[in-house]
């Protein structure tokens, strides 16, 4: 008796998995949405900032690394009033997803953080090198993470480490008081910082509501509110009032 | 035994002070019109100290040579009179010669830093932070902008606390990381601290100053020789105190006329 019961809900469940099988696959035959993208440009008006010569004359070495003054990156601009070093991202409207496993790679070589700002993800591996021929003290300015303050001499290890919450953290060298950069750490994978022809692009955004915000170190942020279609490509811009002092 | 101690004292005592009197270890050159005499003054020290040190060291020796170690049979002898009145010969003489020395050195010291400032000196101040200096030079309306320490960012180069926005006279002051003067003309440096005590140390200059926080210290100088030198701190600052250093570059006026030219212009 037992056995014949089981023999029958074995079909049963057979029958099933066909109907669930084929259900599936009707499923899969409706195009899934194609991703969108937002795209444009940064630029000022006002007169900003002069970029002036950055005085390396303490540390020799980095004085011969770079055979042409290296100018200040606080505001770094282009042609076309474009504005370098923004840091452009979804700031809401975004799917949580979980942070890329590769490192990310922060350089300390002649006496300047390469790259002056990197944007990163939380919980993402970054990895701290010192490529200069001396020490450096690495010192991020942390407030909602945690701060800290590493000595990395000449030919030391990288420093692997990882921010675990949302923070633009600026970061300083404790030898060498002209170096100063940042951490622009995110929630969003949909990120971009701007070159010096100050577009950005964010791509692989499915359709939605974004809220997307533009980072300055010295200017501030901006916010703007974005509706993405279905495989649709949006261009915005953002104006940043610079100052000159 | 006693011997080879004579020996070995002897020996040191004639080699060590063989490196100073002929100059093996002696001071860098001097660059200043006032440094003739702190080298006066530190050569009567060392001649005084010096003689001293080598008279001491060879009586030792003859007294470890003629008087080591005997048969414990041989009687040990005493000083006629006991040994106190040597010793209290000994602490009047050489207390004599530091007083001495004390109140020549403090002549010269006082005839350096307590004299004022020539009036036409050119004027420059200074920033000491961990770990680094600053200069900054009035720029072409002749005067400083005022300094707000809340204001000072190291971030965007703003490391004297200036407030361009706001303070017109601020807007030209010329700020770099090292300092160029030009060769006979009295300088007059405003010794400024951000956060802890450093010090400005130019072994050519003959000059070493402390910055305290808080206090705007006063130093004068006049370099007489052109040429590029090391400033270095001399007060324990901190992690990065070792590399805590600038340069000094003493130029002829014209050279030094041009440089500042070209300073104003990249602020």
């Amino acid at each position: 008796m037992r056995r014949s019961n089981r023999f029958w809900w074995s079909g049963v469940a057979v029958l099933a998995g066909l109907l669930l099988g084929k259900a599936a696959m009707t499923g899969r035959a409706a195009p899934p949405p194609a991703a969108g993208r937002i795209s444009g440009t940064v630029t000022y008006t006002g007169t900003p900032p002069k970029m002036r010569p950055i005085d390396m004359s303490k540390e020799p070495n980095c004085v011969t690394q770079h055979p042409t003054p290296v100018m200040t990156e606080n505001v770094v601009t282009g042609a076309g009033s474009t504005l370098r070093w923004v840091v452009v991202y979804i700031s809401a409207g975004d799917q949580p997803t979980s942070p890329p496993t590769e490192a990310t790679r922060y350089n300390q070589k002649g006496c300047l953080y390469i790259p002056h700002v990197l944007a990163l993800q939380v919980n993402q591996p970054l990895d701290i090198y010192n490529e200069d021929p001396h020490s450096h003290n690495i010192h991020p300015l942390a407030r909602v993470n945690p701060e800290w303050n590493k000595s990395q001499p000449k030919g030391a290890p990288p420093i692997h480490t990882k921010w675990e919450e949302p923070e633009f953290i600026p970061v300083k060298c404790n030898v060498h008081p002209w170096m100063h950069g940042y951490f622009a750490v995110l929630r969003t994978p949909h990120y971009s910082v701007t070159g010096e022809d100050g577009t950005f692009s964010l791509a692989g955004l499915p359709p939605g509501k974004y809220t997307v915000t533009a980072w300055h170190e010295q200017f501030g942020a901006q916010r703007q509110e974005v509706t993405v279609g279905d495989g649709q490509s949006k261009t915005i811009s953002f104006v940043f009032t610079a100052r000159p002092y | 035994m006693g011997k080879v101690f004579a020996v070995v004292v002897a020996a040191i005592a004639v080699v060590s002070a063989a490196l100073f009197a002929l100059h093996i270890w002696w001071l860098p050159v001097d660059i200043s019109a006032h440094g003739s005499r702190i080298d006066r003054a530190l050569n009567e020290t060392m001649v005084a100290a010096g003689v001293l040190f080598v008279v001491a060291q060879l009586a030792l020796a003859v007294f470890a040579w003629r008087f080591g170690p005997e048969p414990a049979s041989r009687a040990v002898k005493t000083f006629p009179g006991g040994a106190t009145p040597m010793v209290v010969l000994a602490v009047v003489l050489v207390g004599i010669e530091i007083l001495t020395l004390t109140f020549v050195g403090s002549k010269v010291w006082a005839g350096i830093y307590q004299t004022p400032p020539d009036p036409n000196s050119l004027q420059i101040e200074v920033q000491a932070e961990q770990f680094a200096f600053y200069f900054r030079y009035p720029g072409p309306d002749g005067r400083f902008g005022a300094m707000h320490p809340e204001l000072a960012n190291d971030a965007t180069q703003n490391f004297f606390g200036l407030d361009p926005a706001n303070d017109t006279t601020a807007r030209d002051d010329i700020v770099v990381g090292s300092l160029a003067i030009p060769v006979n003309r009295p300088i007059l440096l405003a010794l400024h601290a951000k956060d802890v005590n450093h010090a400005f140390y130019v072994p050519e200059l003959r000059i070493q100053q402390d910055f305290v926080p808080g206090m705007v210290i006063p130093l004068h100088f006049t370099a007489t020789k052109t040429g590029k030198y090391e400033i270095v701190c001399t007060q324990l600052c901190g992690l990065g105190h070792y590399n805590m250093r600038a340069y000094v570059e003493v130029m002829p006026e014209q050279q030094f006329n041009q440089w500042l030219k070209e300073k104003a212009a990249q602020q």
